[in-house]
This record gives structure tokens, sequence and C-alpha cells, in this order.
């Protein structure tokens, strides 16, 4: 299972890559490989506000489905809006093809919250 | 290869909309007796593009071949957990098919719908007793809109008592339906973890405050066990002023043996289509009846049927009541077939079914616990719960499942309780015989050898159905849900 | 018993097996005190004969359907089912299975019920429609549910007080507890629903407009005009079909712009049976479609790309979400479903429209007759499908007793319903009941002048 150290993580499995205004979320592989193929994704729309730990969308496979939460607080400002017709890239390509939004942070003391790659790698490893 | 699987004959059959030819019809109709008359023009509607047009013969043999690709109790045994697929008495369908029951309109003067009424009255008489309840609901449609029904009475209670509160405790083994139905009613829903399969009272007391307004059970539960600590924890629930709701999925194993009301639950619905014998009729209808004790039966819906001397009406006066769950009064043809189940068995013959229901459940687990796993070792009633770890080489619930209708059998429920890791949880019910029962658990001990030997047989089943292993996975990402031409 | 194949052989063999010395000692894990001590009193078990015998007996307390006329319809109808049709549906490889959780040995029921779905469409106008709710009334109930989860952040929805006030009833319950507004619109003199009220009423917090159609008077409603000002107003139209075969002759209410479509499928070749097992259809847009409650069936293909049917997007249901979920049905009207499938396959494109046109024709001619009644009227100048409002000289109540008596069942009492209504009954006539019916109804309406 691949983990790119480029990215810092959250419990719930999402990944993160802060940048210069800007932070974009996705879900991890780990995450993508317990739900099984990935059917449907649903995401908010641009200019909604999302709040840390809160649910900003939905992820679901045939028989499941997981809530994704925002890492951090802020204003989604973009949306992978391609995941609505091809939802299996979050199968296959969860870090790159498969990024779902990008937020423009309120609080970036939020940012000490999340995982590095060795936090996030022990937390897939006790589940 | 054991079993009684074999591959016959199976015919190929188009969609309804790819068998018509214009101007074919299998309806006739009487010539009009009175003057034509058409609505103004600007109301009428175009023909129906794409809408079938078949002969009698067509429609006829069109159904009976799709009748073919199914597999129902009357075919073999199904041995679904927490689905009850007893045996279907007929003499209740030739009864549900009386004129005088099957064509009387539901606004037809009480007067004269007495016998209607009278059934209905001696169905609600029968099911309290069963279960020990004071008053009972026979309106909701099947067992969830029971559960949504006995719910919302419960919230109804609690408002009379001037605190609506705001939580419901739901153990980790319940349907879905349960939380779903909580929901339904502006309730929280705070899940509870069991131990060692059931729940105890202290843990229901450590999460049981002055907003919970309800505890919602499951007895037997989903794992075929028994709540043995049921006194207690309905007692916790009460000290602390709430009620305790039942589930009651599970009743084939205690009628005559033991009564939920005596417990101390205060609400519980009935599945009809499961324990009393009517046919789920390939996913419902049911009927869900709700008992509940003397103190919410102000809050029962309306219309509630009440006997006065002779006559029987139904009592639209009762200003607690929640309100209405649906029109009419019930599903009365589903009432009815549970009605002249429980006159065919008698008190003494129901009990009797939930011991040989307890009992074939018992002896599937005595055949079949050496071999797969048994994650919860407390004693079985109407069913049992494996998990699948301990299978060969990779093969899995889903494998063994599919592998049991090469042998000719209706899988169990898979996959559920959630609480088992791959669970396969299997209820025989009473109307089986020694025979069907041994048969069947030589099948899973077969599948479970070759699971050993040759997985690749569980990997590839089914292979004698007409279709197999469906691609669930595109279905979802490009739903095509109707005919389009 | 003949249900219970357990010789007393089989029972000792079994409890050998188990290792245990007879069934009390299953029961073990039940504490004595929560076990029932003595037999349940329920009458002794009855044969077969005699139980027919005791069914019969409750089965001739009601009113012979051979001996009354009947103009009974207020969401429950009387129309001819062909011989086929309980034929088909008694194949017992349909009606003993269950959910069809395993599609391998389910394609008899997954096809057809996938077949239903389309014919819904058909006759709604609609994209999608579900395998089934319980009936009518609870399939308007989620209707209103959806239309409020789809809308967000909007909590009113207005009631037409011209849509079935049993449905309205249900709605009011299945609301009650979760923060809905619900407000009734007024009928005016016509019979439809009031537009200039409704247009009042339409605010940003309203969710959906519920209109019957046709209503509960029979009345064929406007049903563009309220879709355009609902729609204009932000909120979905949802249209309640109590009557579905009206569908075979009017405009779809796709056509005319619904949002939501929510009905009672029972005209559908399923027997009035006091009251159900009905069948509630329910359909929506492509846009909604995630938010809808109950099962869909969906087309796929095996591994072999042979065609085939399976339950999908089953993560909107309560077996999956759980608390989460679009709605806690599980159990649906499958076999009512059914029986719908198979009597409009027989009807067929042509049967459809014919049969609708008959009840048209039929309740025309009984209206035409009743008008020139001295002591009755029609108050509702709107066009109608199969039923009518008549006002008479006297209480509904009175009048319906006495032709009771002659063995005449000739309509519905809406004061029950509407409290400022007292003269007024509902009358329906459907392509069962013969001129000579209408006639003696119409003569026997007349004697009560005298």
């Amino acid at each position: 299972m691949e983990f790119p150290d480029e990215l810092q993580y959250t419990e719930d499995h999402e990944w993160v890559l802060v940048e210069d205004d800007s932070v974009t979320v996705g879900i991890t592989d780990f995450a993508q490989d317990a739900l099984g193929d990935v059917v449907f994704v649903e995401l908010p729309d641009v200019g909604e506000m999302v709040e840390l730990g809160k649910p900003f969308g939905v992820v679901e496979s045939v028989k499941a489905v997981s809530d994704i939460y925002a890492p951090v607080s802020g204003e989604v400002i973009e949306i992978n809006a391609a995941l609505t017709d091809e939802p299996e890239v979050v199968n296959s390509s969860p870090y790159e093809d498969a990024w779902m939004i990008k937020i423009k942070p309120s609080n970036p003391e939020e940012f000490n919250d999340l995982l590095s790659v060795d936090e996030y790698r022990a937390l897939t490893e006790e589940d | 290869m054991k079993g009684i699987g074999t591959s016959g004959l199976i015919l190929n059959e188009k969609l309804l909309f790819e068998h018509s030819a214009a101007g074919r019809k299998g309806y006739s109709l009487a010539q009009l007796d009175v003057p034509e008359s058409t609505p103004p023009q600007e109301l009428v509607r175009d023909e129906i593009p794409g809408f079938p047009e078949l002969s009698e013969v067509d429609v006829v043999r069109h159904f009976t071949r799709l009748s073919t690709w199914n597999y129902g109790v009357d075919s073999g045994f199904y041995p679904l957990g927490s689905c009850t697929m007893k045996y279907n008495p007929k003499v209740n369908e030739t009864a549900a098919r009386l004129p005088g029951l099957a064509q009387l309109h539901p606004a037809t003067p009480q007067s004269l719908a007495q016998g209607a009424l009278e059934l209905m009255h001696g169905l609600q008489g029968a099911l309290a007793e069963i279960s020990g309840f004071a008053a009972l609901t026979l309106q909701p449609a099947a067992g969830s809109h029971g559960e949504l029904t006995g719910m919302l009475m419960i919230r109804a209670w609690h408002e009379a008592q001037g605190r609506p509160r705001t939580k419901v405790l739901i153990p980790d083994t319940a349907h879905g339906t349960n939380p779903a139905s909580a929901a339904m009613c502006g309730y929280e829903v705070v899940p509870i973890a069991g131990t060692g399969g059931v729940l105890s009272a202290a843990r229901v007391a450590a999460l049981m405050d002055e907003d919970v307004a309800a505890l919602m059970v499951t007895n037997p539960n989903t794992l075929g066990l028994f709540e043995a600590e049921i006194r207690e924890i309905c007692a916790v629930v009460h000290a602390r002023g709430g009620l305790v709701y039942c589930d009651g999925a599970n009743l084939n194993a205690l009628m005559g043996i033991a009564r939920p009301a005596d417990m101390g639950i205060d609400v519980m619905h009935f599945n009809l289509h499961k324990t009393f014998a009517t046919p789920h009729g390939g996913g419902g209808p049911g009927s869900g009846p709700v008992g509940v004790t003397a103190a919410l039966e102000p809050f029962l819906p309306k219309p509630v049927v009440v006997r006065d001397a002779d006559n029987y009406r139904l009592d639209d006066d009762r200003p607690q009541s929640i309100g209405r769950m649906r029109s009419c009064y019930g599903n009365f043809g589903i009432m009815l077939r549970a009605y002249a189940y429980i006159r065919e068995m008698g008190g003494a013959g129901l009990k009797r079914a939930s011991e040989l229901a307890v009992l074939n459940a018992n002896y599937i687990r005595a055949r079949l616990e050496g071999t797969f796993d048994l994650p919860y070792q407390g004693r079985s009633l109407h069913e049992v719960v494996f998990s699948d770890k301990n299978l060969a080489n990779d093969c899995h619930t889903l494998d063994l499942a599919k592998r049991l209708i090469d042998y000719g059998y209706h899988p169990p429920t898979i996959y559920f309780p959630l609480v088992v890791h791959g669970a396969i949880m299997i209820e025989p019910t009473e109307t089986e015989s020694k025979e069907v029962i041994d048969a069947f658990c030589d099948a899973m001990l077969a599948i479970a050898a070759e699971a050993q030997d040759n997985p690749a047989l569980l990997h590839a089943a089914p292979v004698r159905t007409k279709v197999q292993r469906l691609d669930e996975t595109g279905a979802a990402r490009k739903p095509k849900l109707k005919w389009t031409g | 018993m003949r249900y219970l194949p357990q010789t007393e052989t089989d029972i000792r063999e079994m409890l050998e097996t188990i290792a245990v010395d007879d069934i009390e000692a299953l029961f073990s894990a039940i504490p004595a005190e929560v076990r029932l001590q003595r037999p349940l009193r329920l009458p002794e078990a009855m044969a077969e004969s005699e139980l027919l015998s005791e069914l019969k007996r409750l089965a001739a307390a009601n009113a012979d359907p051979d001996r009354y006329l009947s103009f009974l319809g207020g969401g429950a109808y009387n129309h001819f089912i062909p011989a086929v049709v309980d034929q088909l549906i008694s194949r017992s490889e349909f009606y003993t299975a269950y959910t069809p959780y395993q599609p391998e040995i389910s394609q008899g029921t997954l096809q057809a019920i996938f077949e239903y779905q389309t014919l819904i469409c058909q006759l709604t106008g609609m994209d999608v429609a579900n395998a089934s709710l319980y009936d009518g009334a609870s399939a308007c109930a989620e209707a209103v549910l959806m239309a409020v989860r789809a809308a967000r952040q909007r909590r009113k929805v207005l009631l037409s007080g011209a849509l079935h006030p049993e449905y309205r009833e249900t709605v009011r319950t299945y609301c009650q507890y979760l923060e809905i507004e619900l407000v009734e619109v007024p009928f005016g003199a016509d019979g439809i629903t009031d537009r200039e009220r409704l247009t009042e009423l339409l605010d940003a917090e309203t969710a959906a407009v519920v209109v019957g159609y046709p209503n509960f008077f029979g009345v064929v409603e406007p049903l563009a005009d309220f879709a355009a000002v609902a729609q204009a107003a932000g909120a979905r139209l949802v249209a309640a079909v109590a009557e579905p075969l009206a569908l075979g002759l009017f405009k779809s209410p796709g056509e005319l712009g619904a949002d939501i479509v929510a009905g009672e499928g029972q005209s559908f070749g399923i027997p009035v049976s006091f009251g159900g097992p009905y069948l509630g259809f329910f359909a929506a847009r492509d846009k909604d479609v995630r938010s809808m409650p109950g099962r869909l069936i969906g087309e796929t293909v095996d591994r072999d790309g042979k065609r085939g049917f399976v339950l999908t997007l089953a993560t909107r249901e309560q077996h999956i979400r759980r608390e989460k979920a679009t709605s806690n049905i599980c159990s649906n009207e499958g076999l009512c479903a059914l029986t719908a499938t198979v009597y409009l396959a027989l009807l067929g494109k042509q049967g459809l429209r014919e049969v609708a046109q008959q009840n048209y024709a039929k309740s025309a001619y009984a209206k035409e007759q009743i008008a020139a009644l001295p002591n009755c009227s029609l108050p509702f100048a709107a066009p109608t499908f199969n039923e009518f409002v008549v006002e008479t000289d006297a209480p509904a109540a009175v009048v319906l007793q006495r032709l009771a008596g002659e063995r005449i069942l000739a309509g519905i009492d809406l004061h029950r319903y509407y409290p400022q209504l007292a003269n007024r009954l509902l009358v329906c006539v459907t392509e069962q009941n013969s001129r000579a019916q209408i006639d003696t109804l119409v003569a026997a309406l007349a004697g009560g002048a005298a």
C-alpha cells in the first residue's frame, strides 16, 4: 500500500496536500482498498464552507458508504467534477486523478493536527 | 457431487417491451353500453411510446418462464436467517381469494363488513395472547413500518410526559431498519455493543440517562441468542424514564415459550410474513402489527378495531393517536392468512412450531460447528450464525453462498449481523424435515471440503444458473433502471 | 400437524446429535421468570375443512359482492381482473420467494420488477421508478420526506386540501417529529386546488407542493400550472395519483412538469381486499435518484456478458446506511408490483386506453343522469375521470344508508373528511358498472326526493 511522503493525513483516512493558498483533499489508498470498487462520489458545491472534522462528501462502493471529513476548515474553491462520471479513478489513482476538493483554509493552526506519513502508516497497521 | 441441484432446460425470455407487436392485446372488454364521451382534448395524452402489446399467450409464457428463474420456499430449503422462510400453507391462499373477503371494499359500511372486522379483532386477540401485550394495531404494512409506528408512539408518549428526549440506544447486532426508523422520529441513534453476543444490564445502565427515549432490542437477537438479562435491562431503562422497543423479527423462537410483554418490553412489532407463515411474495407484501402496554394504548394509530357487545367497529375518536400510518386499515389480505394459520395451528401447535424451529437450528449447529467457525458460543435458539474463518484457500462467505446454489439450496443470510466478519446466518424454521436438513448439512460440509481440495469450484460458482456472478459494480456506476429500447 | 414434518424418531436422533436430553433443554438460556407457565389461551387447532368453513362464515358476514351494486372508490377501485393475473401470481416460485438478495436464483422477480419500473415510468412520464412502497398514502409521505431532503434547507410543504384525506393524514403522521411545517391549501368552488392561495403560500422555505391527480373529488387538476408556480419558487411539485388508470387517458404528471409522482397501484389487477395489500408506486427525475426511498432494480451483465438484473444503488437503504438511509423501508409490496406488471402487460397500449376511456364515458353518463335529477346536483364543474361529487338534498349519510337498504353502495360520505360538506357524496363509476346498474343508482337517488 502506497502513502506518498509529501502528503499529510487524517485519522479518517483522508490525504491532504498543503500548498500556499489551498489545501487539496482526497482519500488514501488504504481507504479505497477498504471500500472496494467505488461507484459514486458526492462532493460539495464550490463556495460552500467546510468545517474541521465535519463530513463534506460521500464516497460509495456497492455495499458500503463512507463520509469524507474536512481535514481543515475553510471555503471550497474547486471540486473534481470528473469523479461524478468516473468514480473508478478513486480506486486506480487515489492520490492524483482522484483528488476531491480544494479548500481555502480559514485557520492555518488546524494544520498542526494533521498526521505525518509515518504516523498515518502506523495507524493503518494498527487496524 | 451431492445435493439436489442439477441443470435443467432453462428458457430464454426477452423483456415484455421487446415482445410487442403493434395491435396485439391480452384483454377483452365488454362493448361500451353508454354514449361515447371524451375529455377535453388538451387534457388527453398521446399514445404511450414503447408500452407493451402482447397477446394473452405471450403474457402467460413470459411470466411462466420468468417464474422458473426464481427459487422459492416451494422450490426447496431456504434458510435465510432472520427472514423465517417457513412453508406457506395453500389453504390460506384459497381463503384470501373468497369473494366476500377479496372483493370487500374498504369503504363498505361497517355494518356490512362485520366478518372482516371480526377477523381483525380475532387476530388482535390472538397476537395479544401470544405476546402478552394489552393492545394492538394491525395497520403497519411490514416490519419496518411497524417499527416506525412503535417508535412514533414512544415519542408521542414522551411528548405527553412533557419531555420528548433525544436519543435511542440500539445494539450493534440490530437490523438496519431499527436505526432508520428511530431517525424518522427525530431521534439520534446511540450504538451499544454487546458482551459475548448479548447485552448486559450494566452496559445499558452506563449509557442510560434522561435524554434516552428508548432502547431498541431484538429478542432473541440476530445472533440467535436470547437476551438473558432482558428483565434487568428493561428495569434499568424504565428506572430512568425510558421505554423498551422490541423488534419482533425473531418471535418464531418464542411462541408459547415466553412473552415479550412479560419480560418488561413496552412495544413490539410482529412480522406476520415471518412468524405467521404468510408468503414473502418476492419482497412483500408483509404485515407488521404492533403490540403495546396499556400505558401506550391511547397512542395507537387510528382507526382501531373495537368490539361493542356483538358489534365490531372502527374507532376513529382517539385524540392522543399518533395518526394514520397509511390508507385504510392495513394489509387485510395478509392478516387473514395469518389468522387462518393461527386457527389451524392452535395454541399447542404454535408452541410446537417454536420448539421444532429451535430444535432444527440446534441440530444444524451440532452438525456444522466442528467444521465452521462459531464466533458466539451461547445457546442458539431459532437460528445460528457461523463465520467464514475456517474456510480454506481464500474462500469466503460469498463463495460458499454461491456454491450452495449449485447444490440446490437458497443460501443463508450473509454478511449480517455486522458484528460477525463474514457472517453465515442460518434459520431453518420448523417446517423442514430431518432429511432436508441433513442433506443441507452434507452440502455445507462438502463445500468446506471443496474449499480445501478444489477452491476453484467455489470461486467459479454458481455454474448451473441462468446467469452467474452479475456485475453489481457496473450496475451501480452506470445505473440502467428501465428499458429504453 | 401437516406442516411439522419431524417424527418422534427424528426428534430423538436430533437430540442425540445435539447432546441434550429433551427439547426443553434447548431453552435453558431463557430465565424461568420470563417463561410462560401455562398453555396459550387460543382456540383448538382446526382441520383444513373446518378452517375453510370458519372463513366462509366470516366472508358471509360481509356484503356479498354479487348482491350489492358498488359505486365505491375514494382510493380503492373495483376494476375487472383477468383470470390470467391470479393464475400467474399464484406461481409459487414468485410468491414463496423473498427479496432477491441472490440474483442468480431471483432473475424472475428481478426482471419482472425491472419491467414494472419501466411501466411506471411510461405511465407517469418520469425518469426513474422504484420497486414499490406500501401504498399510495405512505408513498405520498415518502415523497414529502424526499422533497425536503433534496431541498436541503427548506422545511415547509404545501398540501392541497383536495388531496386524498388519508394521504394528508399519513403525511402528517410521518412528518410530526421532523420539524417540517405542513400547510393546507384550500380548494375552490370548482373542486380545483386554489391556485391563488397556493401562489401566496409559496415562499423561499417551501420544499414541495403536493397535489392529487386526479384529486380526491375525481377532478383532473391543472398540474402544469402548479408545477410552474412551484418550480418558480424553487419548490418541487409532487403529484399524488390515487387512481392511476386515469393515466391511460390523461396527460402524464411527468409531461405536465411534476418532480415526484407517488401513488396507489391497486387499480392494476389488485383486489380491493378491505384495504390491502395494495401497491405504493414512486417515480422521480434522474437528478433525485440518490435521494429516492425503496429498492431499485438495475440492468447489468453477468461474467459471460449475458444480460441480467440486480438490486442496485443499495447504499441509499437502511441495511447499509442505517440511520442516514433515505427511508426505513425493507419489505415492500413485491407481489403486488408483479400483479400490476401482469395486468398492464395484458391490457397493453390499446387495452389501457380503452379501459380508461370506458371509465370516463360511463362516469360521464352517470354524471349527466344524476345532474338531471331535481334533488341532486354536481357542485364541481372541473373535468373528472371516473369519480365525482354529488350534492343531495339530504345529509349524505342518510342517503347512503337508504340506498344500502336497496343493496346499492352508492358512494362515500364526504362529511367524514370535510365537516363543512354535509350533503355531498363521492360516487365512482368504472368499467364494471353496466348502464343498467347506473340507471338503478340514478333511480334510487331520485327516490330520495319522494
